[in-house]
């Protein structure tokens, strides 16, 4: 147990030496670090409760995404079936599926054979299951599609990665920094922006699906009308300060139709606006519907409720200019969102946590006293128990708290409070290990053994059983890993690590120092 | 220098005669936890309940609570709780979940602001929506169980199944009485005091396995040895290791209650009831010797001592006298 060879010691000091050293760029500024070389860039990432900032989950509306993929389906079939010119009635999208009545019994064949046309194989890595993205049955004349499962489990996938690009894009958008976003189980998707001091106005900008259409209003009669007889082909939508508009449904032109949007100045009026220009598909179909409607109202709709709705004074021709009532800012606001693009489906926001950068320097602050307080506590207290024993214990855990920083960054890993206290609480244990040691050592002298013996004796026993307890307490900080979010996370890390290193100073580092202290000095008393 | 001995050599305690008094506290102890748990409940933060958490700090000195609260109650958000936070110019306000789901509880956030305006600094605004606080209220259940189970599965295949059992049956002992104790102490429950009760498992079970450890090293060394005996060699050889171990966490959890600041406060304070006081009452109390309930060592055969020359300076296993009468070494 104490005989290391030569390059054995060599391979765990210089192991010690380059782990610690991962640990350096953190003891200097951002600035100076970005001017090293890549591989020593790695640093402590702090979390958001230190350094300040929000951290917004974000929930995509699934049913809503369901929804549009069960319209589009519906869509598919009547296509379908008008194509083969094949009569039928009763379509309808009840629960999850379409269903679809064929009129004749001879048709049926050719019906389901068109419709199954529809149903594509699934691609990438759901190719392998061999399912299809439509479960087709029939019951005598009536066939009822089902969106599989994987299919709607591949379309949320699509939707989210796309909300997350769209997500991107606002918050470039709004000029904030170092952004993360990242997607977060099936449907959530976790925005964290440090510095953020008030994230409501990034709540508003991502809370907005920001679907844009420009539609006619229908002047073949009026609201009060329409709400009587139901127009199948109009709505009623709401307007800015509460007025009604009733609003053809078929959309001329949509947001997705634009390249650009600014928010720029009204040059009459002096009003606040927004300017934009449509793609040539766009530019065309614009100057088609408004060539044909001088004089009549057209309505300007973003999710469902009517910005404005200005009577056409000329044919318009690829760019234009929203106005409506806006401030400078919510023009800008309105201008990020358009060049964003729309969300396929809504956000909520089911969680939000924002700490200011007081109590985030406050608690870095309470973090680094409690860490020296901790420290030369357990210090005074080895020394006073263990002795020269204790010093060698001290340079294991001093060195053991060096490599849990080099561990943490070179994974690049965020520390939080919990986390501080992770490490904290790591010195308590870390010198569990050597207390083991030299307590087993103590027996072993009690026991009778000589000195080099009781030594050699101690540890062989001790780090059986070292390892079997810092395992329990692994698997405890796995466990917590798995099911932690943020700062809990950041603790299970902080722990984690530190059993490891934990082990790594115990199994080599504190037995390399003993081993070349009973070189040195040959005693024949264990001074413990 | 002479060092420190904080548990005398040679210390023989008989600790498995505790057992008659440990278990009957510790089911009355068990049973007065789940009957807080149940009758005066938890005190659970947002992260289990949802609602909004705002933590604010009046930029003109001490902050009028009384005052603060007429303006909170016109905001008719439903049940507002306001509380001191560490310093009377800090204040926590606790806001109830908002009927109307994940979108309604951002509206709360707003009201306050306004009705707050410039006269306070933001230090901490935490919302959770009902949908993530369900969530989360079930993984850490989850995680909990989990835990327990996996650690049950190591020390299965690291021992036998009675040391598995006896770790899980402390396990639990140790979790009920924390829950207990933050029932009592109406500390908040939310995310961090599942990290804590994790940790406290993890370290309880720290402190059981070094003592198992040793009870299996005794068991293979001394055949004959009675049960009640190799259990109090076992213990009373790891005592002075449990003592100054959990004085070291001991005076880390302290810095930490200390210096740590407010918001890992309940964070710290649950640990050190947990590590400190339960945790190694449990290993010492209940872990070691319910071994002896669960019939660890009962089917051993009386093949000669092992090693004597190598016995450990314990009294209990000094003399063969004393490992073949029990009652004798028990009255010493």
């Amino acid at each position: 147990m104490l005989f290391f060879t030569r390059w054995k010691a060599a391979a765990i000091l210089l192991m010690a030496l380059v782990v610690c050293l991962f640990a350096v760029p953190n003891f200097f500024p951002e600035r100076t670090v970005k001017t090293w070389p890549e591989w020593a860039q790695r640093r402590i990432v702090l979390g958001l409760d230190l350094q300040g900032g929000s951290s917004i989950l974000l929930q995509v509306d699934t049913n809503e995404i369901r929804k549009t993929q069960l319209q589009g389906v519906y869509e598919d079939v009547l296509r379908v079936l008008r194509e083969a010119r094949i009569p039928f009635t009763g379509r309808a999208i009840k629960g999850s599926s379409v269903e679809v009545h064929i009129t004749r019994d001879t048709d049926l064949d050719a019906a389901l054979a068109k419709l199954r046309d529809l149903s594509q194989p699934m691609t990438g890595v759901l190719a392998s299951t061999g399912q299809r993205t439509l479960n087709i049955t029939n019951n005598g004349n009536t066939v009822t599609l089902t969106p599989s499962d994987p299919a709607v489990l591949e379309r949320v996938r699509q939707a989210v990665d796309q909300s997350i690009e769209i997500i991107q894009r606002r918050v470039n958008g709004l000029g904030l920094v170092e952004p993360t976003i990242q997607r977060q189980g099936t449907d959530r998707v976790l925005v964290q922006v440090p510095g953020l001091k008030d994230p409501q106005e990034l709540i508003d900008i991502l809370g907005k699906t920001a679907k844009l259409d420009f539609r006619m209003v229908d002047l073949t009669m009026t609201v009060e009308q329409a709400k009587e007889t139901h127009p199948s082909d109009s709505e009623i939508l709401q307007g800015e300060n509460g007025e009604q508009y009733l609003v053809e449904k078929r959309v001329l032109v949509s947001g997705s139709d634009l390249t650009n949007a600014q928010p720029s100045f009204d040059q009459q009026t002096g009003q606040p606006v927004v300017s934009f220009q449509f793609n040539s598909t766009g530019a065309r179909k614009f100057y088609d519907v408004t060539a044909h409607n001088i004089g009549k109202p057209f309505a300007i709709v973003l999710d469902n409720k009517v910005i404005s709705a200005p009577v056409i004074q000329a044919a318009i021709n690829g760019a234009g200019q929203i106005t409506g009532n806006f401030t400078v800012k919510s023009a800008n606001d309105l201008a990020v969102l358009l060049r964003a693009g729309a969300l396929p489906a809504p956000l909520t926001v089911v969680e939000q946590r924002t700490v200011g950068p007081g109590l985030g320097q406050d608690s870095i602050n309470a973090g680094e006293h409690a860490a020296y307080a901790g420290a030369a506590l357990v210090i005074i207290f080895m020394l006073a128990t263990y002795g020269l024993f204790g010093l060698f214990a001290n340079i294991a855990v001093a060195v053991n708290v060096a490599m849990i920083f080099g561990v943490l960054s070179l994974l690049g890993a965020t520390l939080t409070l919990p986390g501080i206290a992770g490490i904290v609480l790591t010195v308590g244990i870390a010198v569990d290990s050597n207390v083991l040691i030299y307590e087993r050592i103590r027996e072993e002298v009690r026991a009778g053994r000589s000195a080099i013996n009781a030594i050699d004796a101690g540890f062989t026993r001790a780090l059986a059983t070292i390892l079997d307890s810092n395992i329990t307490t692994f698997i405890a900080a796995a466990v917590l890993f798995y099911i932690g979010t943020g700062t809990v996370r950041g603790f299970a890390v902080t722990l984690g690590v530190g059993i490891l290193t934990t082990l790594f100073t115990a199994f080599t580092l504190t037995r390399l120092i003993v081993a070349y202290w009973v070189r040195l000095f040959r005693p024949r008393v264990v001074p413990i | 220098m002479r060092l420190l001995r904080i548990v005398p050599d040679n210390t023989k305690f008989d600790f498995m005669r505790f057992r008659r008094i440990s278990f009957p506290v510790s089911a009355l102890l068990s049973i007065a936890a789940i009957l807080l748990f149940f009758f005066h409940g938890l005190n659970f933060g947002i992260d289990f309940i949802g609602g909004t958490l705002i933590e604010v700090q009046n930029k003109a000195g001490p902050a009028d609570l009384a005052k603060m609260r007429t303006t909170m109650q016109g905001l008719q958000l439903g049940e507002v709780q306001l509380q001191e936070f560490g310093s009377p110019d800090v204040v926590l306000i606790r806001i109830s979940q908002q009927p109307g789901g994940d979108a309604a509880q951002q509206v709360a956030v707003q009201k306050v602001r306004e009705a707050l305006g410039d006269t306070v600094d933001y230090r901490r605004v935490e919302v959770v929506g009902p949908s993530v606080s369900t969530e989360l209220l079930s993984y850490g259940t989850i995680g909990l169980v989990l835990a327990i189970f996996a650690i049950l599965i190591y020390l299965w295949f690291r021992f036998e199944w009675q040391f598995a059992l006896g770790a899980m049956i402390a396990n639990v002992h140790d979790i009920v009485l924390t829950v207990g104790f933050m029932s009592l102490t109406h500390v908040d429950f939310d995310l961090t005091s599942i990290a804590a009760l994790l940790t406290i498992l993890g370290y309880s079970l720290n402190d059981t396995v070094v003592i198992y450890d040793r009870i299996r090293e005794m068991l293979r060394r001394y055949k004959r040895m009675p049960m009640p005996d190799l259990l109090n060699a076992s213990v009373n050889a790891t005592l002075s290791r449990s003592i100054i171990t959990h004085v070291t966490v001991a005076m880390s959890l302290l810095a930490l209650l200390l210096f740590g600041g407010q918001a890992i406060h309940s964070f710290t304070a649950t640990m050190m009831f947990g590590v400190v006081l339960v945790g190694t009452y449990t290993s010492v109390f209940i872990a070691s010797p319910i071994l002896i309930y669960l019939g660890v060592g009962s089917h051993r055969t009386g093949g000669q001592e092992l090693e004597e020359a190598e016995a450990p300076a314990t009294d209990a296993a000094a003399t063969p006298a004393a490992a073949q009468s029990p009652q004798r070494s028990r009255r010493r």
